[in-house]
């Protein structure tokens, strides 16, 4: 007992520093956009009391809104497996910036056998998700191919590909896969549609958080993912130790591509937008590869803090919709706060200030200058 | 209900397959022999790499439907018919191009790595106009977007080189803060989301009513950044930056003012192209204005390996293939016969840069301390 006791509060002081940063940076964000919403003459109190109903918490009306929460559990699923993306790669030492285009690939993936076969239930909603998962498997293939092959540095290879999918996927949706609407693909048929929970939230969130824990386990308790670790941290290492670098990368895409393919197929066959579509705009998908970045920084590159912070941001998502409703605050000025964490806790040091006390701050500077 | 055509199809897919498996087993010696000799000469990994982009952009291909002999009609039809307004929207697009990609070479020259130049197109598109209209005057709203680029640079470079932030993380914020923060400017400023339009005196004038001055601008940089690269001391000492940091610190040269005055001056061209967007060509504000374009500048920085004129030159080119999507869109009757043709032509750029990187990675050199901090020892 004394012994668990112990192991837990290691735990816990393992944890203290990663959240104390990220609690710091998010402080920053937050007083960068009430800044922003002072300098247009907006209330700052009053933009966060709004945002706060995206978590469903009504304060002046006093009040806890189940359907809202529910909402904004539905807005963080496709975030946190973006930000799995992102926090493997990361692991493995490469920056994959490649779930955006991983991401519409899935969705149109999932939106084809969704819409256009017909399947007894349980296996369509299967084939479905594992087709949408393979496809987005396969278009991180490439950016790992030309790395292994060419050497290829990632972020150019996965930009690229990025866009080329930002392109392809509009032309699929108007010319190979579109149903009664023009601009969009046919309505996912009821057997390949997750259960409804309640509000727009599905059962694919069980999906999602078992991906999250899986991939933990597998990073954290196997050997292969030691081995990818290994080579994300000290690449010399792990070359000495007779680790196959290649194996590794390519495991690292091929595990983010499934992750972002599933992230593509939870917005179309899980969760009941535009009446179970995707659109040729994209509306519905753009963006989520590159908010699982800022997830994936502020979750710390952990498979379960990329949850923490996809809660947490799918929660400000969906307030902002409150802020705009009541006070005509732009909702996307969430998006510009996360930009503002993102570049916070890119500069290490500035976190490093905030574990060991603003009070050294003045001896830091002094250090710089010589 | 399964065609004639559909069965014969099929087979056909069938007998080729077959065809192929006897074909390997027929080669397989002179196949191994082929794979061997890439080994010993150490290319197998790029070949097969190129041979995977190939077979990507021939999928590419085959799924919009354009294996097929009419493209080129249409194409030489749209290069004939209308090549006056297709130099002319070329000129206008290759502006923002050259600027951001002529800068960003400067600055990846001298090691630091900025992929958030979207972000910057993002925020000096609403900022130079704002500028523009509070000092009622177009030039000088260029010049508000140039030096909002400077300070964003500024920002980025300080952050990078005293206190070693992670370059590419920081730039991914700067877009991700610049995407959020573009649609909340055009909300809180004009209080009408998405669009603005900007007043027609505040419009840059074009030159004999077609050219854009700035057009002459981007050139005059891009030439500027040859002679400066390679013909001065101080360019020796900015490649010699983003190569051998510790030699040049060594020689008593300061690594971190070099590093921070390429990183602002690139990032102020790349302001001045994202003011250009707003006031110089469309005159008006549309939130999707400049998406992709950042992306298209890096990728004419990577394909021109950082030499400024021939990023001029990619630029140019890439410009042009997009003006020519844009043409292609609006020709009648092409939607009927080849509706994947306006996606294929966007993706171009995107292609070119992934075969010119498989291709020319081994040859093509970057700086070798591009993106790493410096650390003084």
């Amino acid at each position: 007992m004394v012994r668990l006791l112990e192991a837990i509060k290691g735990h816990l002081k393992a944890l203290a520093r990663p959240l104390a940063e990220s609690l710091f940076a998010l402080f920053i964000g937050l007083l960068i956009g009430a800044g922003l919403m002072l300098v247009f003459g907006y209330n700052p109190i009053n933009g966060y009391i709004s945002m706060l109903k995206g978590f469903g918490i009504f304060i002046r009306e006093g009040f806890f809104d189940n359907t809202e929460a529910l909402e904004a559990l539905a807005t963080a699923v496709p975030l946190m497996l973006t930000a799995i993306t992102f926090t493997v790669g990361m692991r493995a030492g490469l920056f994959n910036i490649g779930a955006e285009g991983q991401v519409y690939m899935g969705a149109v993936a999932a939106a084809w056998i969704g819409g256009h076969f017909v399947l007894p239930a349980g296996l369509h909603l299967l084939a479905a998700t594992a087709f949408a998962m393979l496809i987005g498997a396969a278009w991180a293939l490439l950016p790992a191919i030309l790395k292994i092959g060419a050497g290829v540095h990632e972020v150019i290879s996965t930009i690229m590909l990025n866009w080329v999918a930002f392109f392809h996927v509009p032309y699929l949706v108007i010319n190979r896969f579109a149903g009664v609407w023009a601009e969009r693909t046919a309505a996912i048929e009821p057997t390949a549609r997750y259960p409804i929970l309640g509000a727009s939230l599905t059962a694919v969130i069980f999906v999602a958080l078992a991906a999250c824990v899986v991939v933990y386990i597998l990073l954290w308790r196997t050997r292969a993912g030691y081995e990818l670790r290994l080579v994300g941290d000290n690449p010399d290492a792990a070359r000495y130790a007779g680790i196959s670098i290649r194996r590794v990368i390519l495991y690292s895409f091929i595990i983010g591509g499934l992750a972002a393919g599933l992230a593509g197929a939870s917005q179309v066959i899980g969760r009941p937008l535009l009446g179970w579509t995707l659109p040729a705009t994209l509306g519905t998908v753009y963006g989520l590869g590159f908010w699982g970045i800022g997830i994936a920084v502020v979750g710390r590159n952990h498979p379960i803090g990329g949850i923490f912070a996809a809660l947490l941001f799918g929660g400000m998502l969906n307030g902002a919709k409150f802020m705009e409703y009541d006070w005509r605050i732009s909702s996307e000025l969430v998006v510009a706060i996360q930009g503002a964490i993102v570049v916070a806790l890119a500069v290490p040091a500035l976190l490093a200030m905030s574990g060991r006390g603003v009070r050294r701050l003045p001896a830091w500077l002094r250090r710089k200058k010589d | 209900m399964i065609t004639l055509e559909e069965i014969v199809f099929t087979l056909t897919i069938f007998a080729l397959g077959l065809s192929f498996i006897e074909f390997i087993d027929a080669f397989k010696t002179k196949i191994l022999q082929a794979l061997a000799w890439l080994r010993r000469k150490k290319i197998l990994g790029p070949t097969i790499s190129l041979v995977a982009v190939l077979v990507f952009i021939l999928y590419l291909m085959w799924a919009h439907d354009l294996l097929r002999v009419e493209i080129f009609e249409y194409t030489k039809k749209a290069l004939t018919e209308n090549w006056k307004a297709l130099i002319l929207s070329t000129s206008l697009l290759a502006t923002p191009l050259i600027l951001a990609a002529v800068g960003e070479c400067i600055n990846e020259r001298a090691g630091l790595f900025n992929i958030g130049l979207e972000g910057i197109f993002f925020l000096t598109v609403v900022i130079g106009v704002r500028g523009a209209e509070i000092i009622g005057s177009g030039v000088a709203g260029l010049l508000v977007g140039l030096l909002t680029g400077a300070l964003i640079g500024f920002i980025f470079s300080v952050l990078s080189v005293y206190v070693r932030a992670n370059q590419l993380v920081l730039g991914m914020g700067i877009n991700l803060f610049a995407m959020g923060m573009l649609a909340y400017l055009l909300m809180s400023i004009w209080a009408f989301p998405g669009i603005h339009s900007v007043h027609p005196r505040l419009h840059i004038p074009k030159i004999a009513g077609y050219f854009t001055p700035v057009f002459f601008v981007a050139l005059v940089a891009a030439i500027l950044a040859h002679i400066l690269l390679h013909k001065t001391l101080f360019g020796i000492r900015i490649r010699a930056a983003g190569e051998k940091p510790e030699a040049v610190d060594v020689a008593g040269v300061r690594i971190d003012r070099i590093r921070i005055l390429t990183c602002t001056v690139g990032a102020a061209l790349c302001g001045l192209g994202g003011a250009f967007f707003s006031l110089g060509w469309f005159g008006e504000i549309v939130k999707e204005m400049a998406v992709g374009m950042g992306f298209i500048a890096l990728a004419c920085v990577v394909v021109a390996g950082l030499e400024p004129l021939l990023a001029l030159a990619i630029a140019f080119i890439f410009g042009f293939v997009r003006a020519l999507a844009d043409w292609v869109a609006t020709m009648p009757g092409i939607n009927a016969v080849l509706p994947g043709a306006f996606y294929i032509m966007h993706m171009v750029p995107f292609l070119v840069t992934l075969l010119v990187v498989t291709i020319f990675i081994g040859r093509r050199r970057f700086p070798r301390a591009l993106g790493k901090p410096y650390i003084r020892e």
